[in-house]
């Protein structure tokens, strides 16, 4: 059980060595990342059966007692967290089969991805804040490199303001830890939740609170700090965009639900009324966006911002139901959109563009790829039965339940403007006429057919299920946010010495 | 950049600044030093080398691609925390010996780690500096 929570960590590290080692053999990096990413799978299905079934669990690397030694802990949000990225993990893998190019392959691309996803599931594992920014640290370099390799002048440009602000993000983090240390003399996290609530000096709890909203803010893009999203998540291969999308910005969510749930609850009515105001304007400033976009992954990238705003709102609402939504929010949300990214990878496959004005006509030829594109895009602006549905209603629910009307009523116009852009992909790349000046279409070979669509499909089939049989995720959502509520059992699982 | 001075002082202080490096490594786990200063220290003699007698000497006296290093640094410390597991302690969880050693001080796994952390801190600086001096002479 011991090994169990440290493999999501362990299994990447070692991966990515041996892949290193066989720099020099494509064809065997190509395999071995995707035994790699589906070991990876297997042990995420264990952890969370575990922790679904015995609770949280957590151990002391090392054998120092918390809170001294390096805790890791699992429960049930981490757990999740850390399935989805094995899912988005081993469907990327397969995706990067045929859709990335020899030279990346050549500079590293399948190591990267390993240590990438090992700082990810660190960071949903770890029990420390201070091990949690060296985790943001592990990932940020990794996806700055993937990010930058190619070299193209797009790409470097999009880097360039990828790594300033993330840098800056990681200076904001720094220094809240800073001042945690001096506050409390401790960085677990179940020991400071245990301290914070004994420190008179509330003004200066609050002052750190904000200071790690900005960096986490920085990090999953919300209003008003969103700037390096949009600028570089559209430069990279697909299959690059499409994990950063789905699991990036959602490591950052996840810090801000484990932070203002076990560490800033004291003066919540001040630090999650701002979070409320940030939901809302993230929400809507993400949807205007990407009106007025019209490049496929651009549009998608600005979407990631506004659905960002509804995990937000569901935390800000802090009312059980709201953060179940939010955690519901964030399981549906990293599957539709890496989704949508790979989908679009393959329209740009057989148009040679992601220019909406460049491409059209693929319902005629392709039907099939529309409706694996229609079922994770209505999803995305909510339509029901499917995922996105149910995760809107349950963060709208909340909403209402606690009267506030002004949010709920954003949300909802908001999931409208979705649509919109959703429509608007839609008819110009699958309804309407190709350009005329529009060249040949590349008609994809079987190989990379199995390799790009498998993983769309897979995705596909886990958005329909969530819809159609909802209540087992509700359930468990219910579930997850009731232990981030109550963090009495994080704590003594913690703080306990073990199990 | 040449220089009499340099090129002799070079050949003479290498040597003592890797001997230097691995006296830090040894003694870190009981004592200031650690692998983390000795990968440092040795990647500045590879550094010098680089100044007075040019990347490609430097290489050559490397004898294996910084990657190696790199790569081998963590698997190192990657296994290094095995033994624990073996005898079902958590992973990494330092065993050591009873047996007490000049300078060393008693031995452990910890010790491994640190190997560990001193080939990774060499590999990754020499790159560096390898790429960084290669792409000046260009």
């Amino acid at each position: 059980m011991d090994l169990l929570l440290l493999l999501p960590v362990l299994l990447p590290f070692a991966g990515g060595i041996v892949l290193l080692i066989l720099k020099n053999h494509q064809k065997s990096q190509l395999y071995g990342n995707a035994v790699v990413s589906l070991f990876s799978l297997i042990v995420a299905v264990g952890l969370f059966s575990a922790i679904y079934d015995k609770g949280i669990y957590s151990v002391q690397l090392g054998g120092w007692e918390a809170p001294f030694g390096i805790t890791f802990v699992a429960d049930l949000l981490g757990s999740v967290m850390v399935l989805i990225t094995a899912i988005i993990g081993f469907t990327t893998s397969i995706y990067s089969l045929a859709s990335v190019d020899d030279e990346r392959v050549k500079y590293g691309y399948y190591p990267l991805i390993q240590f990438l996803l090992m700082g990810i599931n660190g960071a949903f594992l770890t029990g420390d804040i201070f091990n949690l920014y060296v985790w943001f640290e592990v990932m940020l370099i990794s996806s700055f490199v993937l990010l930058s390799l190619g070299g193209t002048r797009e790409q470097l440009e999009g880097a360039i303001k990828y790594v300033t602000l993330n840098l800056l993000s990681s200076a904001f983090f720094l220094a809240a830890i800073g001042i945690i240390y001096g506050l409390a003399g401790t960085l677990n996290m179940a020991d400071l939740a245990v301290k914070f609530s004994a420190i008179e000096n509330e003004g200066m709890v609050t002052v750190v609170a904000m200071l790690l909203f900005i960096a986490f803010g920085i990090k999953s893009a919300v209003f008003p700090l969103f700037f390096w999203l949009p600028a570089s998540y559209h430069t990279p291969p697909a299959a690059v965009s499409a994990i950063f999308a789905g699991l990036l910005t959602k490591v950052g969510v996840y810090a801000l639900f484990r932070v203002f749930t076990l560490l800033f609850t004291s003066n919540t009515e001040y630090t999650h009324t701002i979070l409320l105001f940030v939901a809302g304007f993230t929400m809507l400033s993400g949807v205007l966006g990407a009106a007025a976009q019209n490049d496929f992954r651009r549009i998608l990238s600005f979407h990631i911002i506004s659905q960002i705003g509804y995990m937000i709102m569901g935390l800000a609402l802090y009312s059980p139901l709201a953060i179940a939504g939010g955690i519901f929010y964030i399981i549906h949300h990293i599957i539709v959109k890496t989704n949508l990214f790979f989908i679009s990878g393959y329209v740009n496959k057989i148009k040679g563009s992601y220019e909406l004005k460049k491409v059209g006509g693929l319902y005629k030829v392709y039907p099939w790829l529309g409706f694996l594109f229609l079922i994770p895009a209505m999803s995305l602006a909510g339509i029901p039965p499917l995922s996105g549905f149910w995760a809107k209603f349950t963060v709208a629910k909340a909403g209402l339940e606690l009267e506030s009307f002004m949010i709920v009523g954003v949300s909802l116009l908001v999931g409208l403007l979705t649509l919109f852009s959703m429509t608007k992909i839609w008819n110009e790349a699958f309804w309407t006429d190709s350009p005329k000046d529009a060249p040949e279409d590349v008609k994809p070979g079987v190989f990379t057919k199995i390799s790009m669509l498998t993983p769309v499909i897979i995705l596909v089939v886990i958005t329909i299920t969530i819809g159609l049989y909802a209540e087992p995720f509700f359930n468990f959502s219910v579930r997850a946010a009731d232990q981030l509520l109550n963090s009495g059992e994080y704590i003594n699982t913690v703080l306990g010495g073990g199990s | 950049m040449y220089s009499v001075i340099l090129k002799t002082a070079t050949k003479y202080l290498t040597p003592l600044m890797l001997l230097f490096a691995f006296f830090l490594l040894l003694r870190g786990h009981n004592e200031p030093g650690g692998g983390f200063v000795g990968g440092l220290v040795a990647a500045a003699a590879y550094a010098l080398m680089v100044i007075s007698y040019g990347v490609k000497t430097a290489r050559k006296e490397l004898k294996y691609a910084p990657l190696s290093f790199i790569i081998l640094g963590l698997s190192i410390a990657l296994i290094s925390g095995i033994p624990a597991l073996l005898v079902s302690e958590t992973y990494f969880t330092g065993l050591w010996t009873e047996m007490k050693f000049p300078v060393i001080g008693k031995l452990g796994t910890p010790l491994i780690f640190d190997i560990g952390v001193f080939f990774l801190v060499i590999g990754i600086t020499t790159k560096i500096i390898f790429t960084l001096a290669e792409e000046d002479q260009e």
